[in-house]
C-alpha cells in the first residue's frame, strides 16, 4: 500500500472496528492502537515527502488528471501528522474521564473524522476535497449532538445548518471551476487556471474562499463558531478547537497557493486577517467561561494564520505554516486543561473557580505554558511564531498588520491573565482528582510548546521548505501528472 | 436549454433561501435539500448539455460528459445522507425530554 493512503485508512478502518466491537476493553484497545498507528504512518508520510517532494498515490492506477489522486506534499503531510497526534491526545483524555452522556459509538465518529481531516489534507483532487469536508463534518455533527438534550440539540441545528450551506457554496464553486478549466484536479487546475476565462474563474475562487472561510472561521464569519464549541463535552470541543478550523485553514492555504496563488501582500484579505484577529480576541475579553474565552480566542488566532497567508510570499507561508502547527498543539492543550476543570469541578465559570494552581500545581504548569505561548511569551514556540509572522510582515511593509497583531497578542495576554488570577490563584477549593491519564493528554500537547520553542530550528526549516514548494505549484504539478 | 436550467437553479437557490430564512425546522431542511439540488443541477450544467448518447466509443457522438454525472451522483448520496440526519436531530428535539441545562 502507498503511504500517501495510511493515514486515512488506518482510522477509516477502526472506525468501523469501533462501531461493531462489543467488549469495552477491546474497542479501547483498537480505538488508541489505531490511533498511534496514525500518528506513525502520518510522521513516517512527512519523512517520506520531505525527502521525494510529493508522494503521490493514483487509484485504480489511472494516470492523473483522468483518475482520483492523492498528492501529500509537506504541507499537507504535516497538517496530517499533527492532526494524528491531537486527535490521539484527546481521545486519551477521553479513555481518562469518560463521559457520562457517551455512548460506545462515539469511536467510531472521532476515528471517522481523523479520516475525512487526514483525506482531506492528503487529496489531489478538488471535489475529493469537497467528500473528505463531509466525511468529517457529518461526523463532527455526530460528535455534537451524541447523547444531547433537547436544548443541545436545538443549538446545534445552526452550526450544522451554516455547515451545510458551506458546503453547498463549496460544490458551486468546484462546478464553476469545471465549467471553466474542465477539471477537478488540483494540480491540472493549478497549471489551466490562468487561461480560463476569468469570468468563471474569479467567481468560482470567491464562492470557494467563502466556503472556506466559514469553516475556518474568518471574518465576518466566524458568529457560529464559539456558539457550537461550548456544547459538547470538553473533551470533544478541545478535538474540534484543536484541529475543525485548521481544516478550513489548510484549504485555504491549498487555494490561494497551489490554484491561485497570492503574489505579495493582498490589501483586502490582510484587512480579513487583522479584523479576525481583533474581533476574535475582543470576543474573549468579554466572556467569564474559561472554555468560552478559549473558544474566541481560536477565532483570533486563525486570523494571525489567514495574515500569513494573506502576505503572499514563501516565507510569509512558511510562518504562517509553523503558526499553525504551534497553535494546534497549544489550543489544544489549553481546551484540554480546562475539559479537566470542568470534570473535576463541574464548572468552568471563572467566578465559581478559585484556587487550583493551589490544588494542582502540576495543572497550573501545564496552563500556564501553552497559554504563555498563544500569547507569544518566550522562549515557547507561540514566540517564534509571532518573530516569524512579524518578520515576515515587516520585509513587506506591511507595518499596520504587524501592529495590530502585537496588540492583539497583549490582548490574549490579558485575558489568559484573567484565567490564570481567577482560576488559579486565591484559595485552595476542596481537592478533586485529576487523573494522571489526563495530565499525560494535556503533556502530550503541551511539550510541543516547550519543544518547539527551545529547538524550533528544525520545524521552522521544514516549514520554510513547505512554504517554498507551494511556492512553486508547478512542482506540485508535475509530480501529479507528469510520468506513470 | 442553459438558459432554462439556469433559471431552475436560480429558483431553486431562491426558494431554498427564503425557506432557510423560515422559523421551522422542517422547512429549513426542506429549504437545504432544494439548494442542495441547485448546486446538483448546477454541476450538471457545468459540464455542457451538447453529447446525447452515453460515453462510449462505439456510440456516435457527440458524446454526454461523464463526469459532472459521476460527480452528482456523489453529492447526492451525501446530501441523502445529511438530510437523514437532519431529520433525525429535528425529530430529537421534540422527542428528548427537557433535562439538565
Amino acid at each position: 500500500m502507498n503511504a500517501a493512503a495510511a493515514p486515512v485508512v488506518i482510522p477509516l478502518l477502526a472506525g468501523l472496528l469501533c462501531a461493531v466491537l462489543q467488549p469495552r476493553r477491546l474497542r479501547w484497545a483498537v480505538s488508541v492502537g489505531a490511533g498511534v498507528a496514525s500518528v506513525v504512518a502520518s510522521v513516517w508520510l512527512v519523512v517520506l515527502s520531505h525527502a521525494h517532494g510529493v508522494v503521490v498515490l493514483r487509484f485504480g492506477g489511472w494516470p492523473a488528471p483522468y483518475g482520483i489522486v492523492f498528492a501529500a506534499d509537506l504541507l499537507g503531510a504535516l497538517m496530517a501528522a499533527i492532526g494524528s497526534w491531537v486527535a490521539l491526545c484527546t481521545l486519551l483524555a477521553l479513555l481518562a474521564e469518560p463521559h457520562p452522556r457517551f455512548d460506545p459509538f462515539f469511536h467510531a465518529g472521532w476515528h471517522l473524522m481523523l479520516a475525512g481531516m487526514n483525506g482531506a489534507f492528503l487529496t489531489g483532487d478538488l471535489f475529493n476535497l469537497y467528500v473528505f469536508f463531509e466525511v468529517l463534518l457529518v461526523a463532527s455533527y455526530f460528535l455534537l449532538t451524541l447523547g444531547s438534550t433537547r436544548r443541545r440539540a436545538r443549538e446545534a441545528f445552526p452550526y450544522v445548518a451554516i455547515n451545510l450551506v458551506a458546503s453547498t457554496l463549496f460544490l458551486v464553486g468546484v462546478a464553476l471551476l469545471y465549467a471553466a478549466v474542465g477539471s477537478v484536479n488540483m494540480a491540472d487546475l493549478s497549471q489551466r487556471i490562468s487561461s480560463a476565462p476569468p469570468g468563471l474563474v474569479q467567481p468560482a475562487v470567491l464562492l470557494l474562499a467563502v466556503a472556506f472561510g466559514v469553516k475556518a472561521a474568518v471574518f465576518p464569519l466566524y458568529a457560529w463558531l464559539p456558539h457550537a464549541y461550548v456544547l459538547p463535552p470538553a473533551p470533544v470541543a478541545a478535538y474540534f478547537g484543536g484541529m475543525l478550523t485548521k481544516v478550513g485553514v489548510y484549504a485555504l492555504y491549498r487555494l490561494f497557493t497551489t490554484l491561485q496563488p497570492v503574489r505579495g501582500p493582498e490589501p483586502g484579505f490582510v484587512a480579513v486577517a487583522v479584523l479576525t484577529m481583533v474581533f476574535g480576541v475582543l470576543g474573549a475579553l468579554a466572556q467569564e467561561e474559561v472554555r468560552r474565552i478559549l473558544t474566541f480566542h481560536i477565532v483570533s488566532q486563525i486570523g494571525y494564520m489567514v495574515f500569513g497567508l494573506a502576505l503572499g510570499t514563501p516565507e510569509a507561508w512558511a510562518a504562517g505554516i509553523f503558526y499553525v502547527l504551534h497553535n494546534i498543539g497549544a489550543k489544544t492543550a489549553l481546551l484540554l486543561v480546562s475539559a479537566a476543570v470542568e470534570a473535576a469541578y463541574g464548572t468552568g465559570a471563572l467566578r465559581a473557580l478559585s484556587g487550583l494552581g493551589h490544588a494542582h500545581p502540576l495543572l497550573g504548569v501545564c496552563f500556564a505554558i501553552p497559554a504563555m505561548s498563544l500569547a507569544g511569551i518566550p522562549p515557547f514556540s507561540g514566540f517564534w511564531a509571532k518573530v516569524f509572522l512579524v518578520q515576515a510582515g515587516l520585509s513587506l511593509g506591511e507595518a499596520s498588520g504587524v501592529a495590530a497583531s502585537l496588540g492583539v497578542s497583549l490582548l490574549t495576554l490579558l485575558s489568559m491573565l484573567k484565567i490564570f488570577t481567577n482560576a488559579f490563584w486565591g484559595s485552595a477549593p476542596e481537592r478533586e482528582r485529576i487523573p494522571a491519564l489526563h495530565y499525560a493528554a494535556v503533556g502530550g500537547l503541551a511539550v510541543l510548546s516547550v519543544l518547539w520553542g527551545l529547538n524550533g530550528r528544525w520545524l521552522w526549516d521544514l516549514a520554510g521548505l513547505a512554504g517554498q514548494r507551494l511556492a512553486d505549484p508547478a512542482l506540485y504539478a508535475q509530480a501529479v501528472l507528469g510520468g506513470p | 436549454m442553459n438558459v432554462l436550467l439556469a433559471l431552475l437553479v436560480g429558483l431553486l437557490f431562491g426558494a431554498g433561501t427564503w425557506l432557510l430564512l423560515g422559523q421551522r425546522i422542517l422547512r429549513q431542511v426542506i429549504g437545504l435539500g432544494l439548494m442542495a439540488h441547485g448546486a446538483n443541477l448546477l454541476v450538471l450544467l457545468a459540464g455542457g448539455l451538447r453529447g446525447k448518447s452515453a460515453p462510449l466509443l462505439a456510440n456516435p457522438g457527440p458524446w454526454a460528459d461523464p463526469l459532472p454525472q459521476a460527480l452528482i451522483l456523489t453529492a447526492i448520496v451525501i446530501g441523502f445522507g445529511i438530510t437523514a440526519f437532519l431529520l433525525a436531530l429535528g425529530y430529537r428535539m421534540h422527542a428528548l425530554e427537557e433535562d439538565e441545562g
